[in-house]
């Protein structure tokens, strides 16, 4: 911000400047807690932290909760997806049922689903499938609001020319009706992806099962505040690394169709 | 020909989307009470409906359950409102100047669909186990919608307003106050809506996890004594929270301010 020439043009680009905001921030941070003006106990030095990430990578629990959350995010997508499909596609094919019901899926797609995981937690009990049925509830919704929104937005002439070919209903679907929605299903998994990714962290911390939820929540009740943050920017990064190549592999193949 | 179009005409007059609804209503209830007895699960895990409507009224009369309403309400309202002020101010210097935006809006752009909820054990070391650290994560979550929104909005106020405002001499704050502002009523809305939502989020998972009063509490209390239609009880007036709180919003942004009009 400070780095502007007197064209009134930056001096640096914007990633080096964020860079060296966030370089500047870890140093703050590094010397506050090192001259003991905040409580490096609680808030530990950036130094422990990184060696607190190398404890944590070394005994191998990071790598596999890693592997834990995002099989159990993937499955639930999976498993949302199928199901969010079928109900947007009915939605879309019984005008009617479209008319009644999609209120209510968006009603869904804005309501806090994950606060009724007292109630999967009874029914299922304390285990990976509770994570997993969460994970996928979140993401059902804005899949099924996606693909009616792509179904009902394929152009009536792509459907003149399938009559004029004779194709069956079948082959109007898989040849010209799937294509064309395609983008916009897309975005629905996208967007059901990142919330089954929530939810299953987010269930994994609260029930303490699974992969980097637990490891957070069962670091910061062994009170080991070093890899506890470890955890919780490894959780942070991972996050931010999968939200980006979502959003770069999304305008790929926006692009491609 | 015309009998087939006048059955075609009778079914789509049987199925209408009034009548679909309480059918699909009164389906659920059917299978919720028929899962119940079907005896695939545990005894009293789904209890009637009946019974949960009872459980409602105990709740609804005993006045230990207003103190948690009263916990939880409170610390919704007060993250919500440092969530919004925090996220409009940063959304405005973020849309506002450009340089500022280039260099800080990707992290809160990447950092905005990150789970909140693992920066609760910090939250719990720095405030407490009492309402500060259901506040703060309800602040952080609410925070970010309200200021992507509201810097997206702020790059799509037309040009020639601005070119108005600087005619008029006008200083940043009133550009702010009778430009911006006004012209921003969509995306505020937009952000208050996702922002309630996710502060309500924040606010009672972390209460599920660590707390000692407030709605997510009580539904964790319950759960653990396995008094289920009392937790489901619980758990619908959560719901009944989220959709009153979402309608307030609704109606509040509804509302035209003068400065709206004076923009328009």
């Amino acid at each position: 911000m400070a780095s502007v020439a007197a064209s009134g043009r930056p001096l640096l680009p914007p990633l080096v400047t964020r860079l060296l905001v966030i370089a500047a921030g870890v140093a703050l941070w590094e010397g506050a807690a090192r001259l003991g003006w905040i409580n490096a106990f609680t808030a530990p030095a950036p130094s422990a932290i990184w060696s607190g990430f190398g404890k944590i990578l070394s005994e191998g629990v990071l790598g596999y909760s890693m592997v834990v959350t995002f099989v159990t995010a993937f499955g639930a997508a999976a498993c949302g997806s199928v199901v969010g499909i079928a109900i947007g596609y009915f939605l879309h094919i019984w005008k009617p049922a479209g008319a009644a019901y999609t209120a209510w899926v968006a009603a869904a797609a804005s309501a806090p689903l994950v606060l009724l995981y007292p109630l999967f937690l009874v029914i299922i009990g304390r285990n990976m499938w509770t994570t997993l049925v969460m994970g996928a509830i979140g993401c059902i919704p804005p899949i099924a609001l996606k693909t009616k929104e792509g179904l009902d937005g394929v152009r009536p002439v792509l459907l003149n020319v399938g009559r004029a070919f004779n194709l069956t209903s079948k082959q109007q679907f898989w040849m010209i009706m799937f294509p064309a929605a395609l983008p916009s299903i897309f975005t629905g998994i996208r967007i059901g992806l990142l919330f089954a990714i929530l939810n299953v962290i987010g269930i994994e911390f609260l029930i303490s099962v699974g992969g980097l939820g637990q490891l957070i929540a069962t670091l910061g009740d062994r009170f080991d505040y070093p890899q506890m943050y470890a955890g919780i920017f490894f959780v942070i990064l991972v996050s931010v690394a999968f939200f980006w190549i979502i959003e770069r592999l999304e305008q790929w193949l926006l692009s491609s169709t | 020909m015309a009998s087939v179009e006048y059955v075609g005409a009778r079914r789509t007059a049987l199925w209408t989307p009034g009548r679909l609804r309480i059918a699909g209503a009164v389906a659920l209830l059917a299978l919720w009470e028929a899962a119940g007895l079907s005896g695939l699960f545990f005894r009293d895990l789904l209890p009637s409906t009946w019974r949960i409507l009872q459980a409602m009224g105990d709740l609804l009369t005993s006045r230990e359950f207003y103190t948690h309403v009263g916990v939880t309400v409170a610390e919704i309202l007060i993250a919500f409102a440092i969530g919004t002020v925090l996220g409009t101010a940063a959304g405005l210097i973020l849309g506002i100047s450009r340089r500022t935006g280039d260099i800080f809006e990707p992290f809160i752009h990447y950092l905005a669909p990150t789970p909140k909820i693992v920066f609760l054990p910090i939250l719990l070391v720095l405030f407490g186990v009492g309402m500060g650290s259901k506040i703060a994560l309800g602040a952080i979550s609410s925070f970010f919608p309200m200021a992507l929104n509201i810097a997206a909005g702020v790059r799509q106020v037309s040009p020639v307003l601005l070119r108005v405002g600087r005619t008029f001499s006008l200083s940043r704050w009133q550009t702010i106050r009778m430009i911006y502002l006004p012209a921003l009523v969509p995306p505020i809305a937009s952000g208050l809506r996702i922002g309630l939502g996710v502060s309500i989020v924040g606010c009672l998972l972390s209460e599920y996890k660590l707390a000692r009063a407030g709605l997510g509490f009580l539904a964790g209390q319950y759960g653990d004594q396995f008094a289920i239609a009392h937790m489901l009880a619980v758990l619908i007036f959560i719901f009944v929270l989220a959709v009153l709180g979402n309608a307030v919003i609704e109606r509040l942004v509804r509302l035209p301010g003068p400065d709206t009009r004076r923009a328009k």
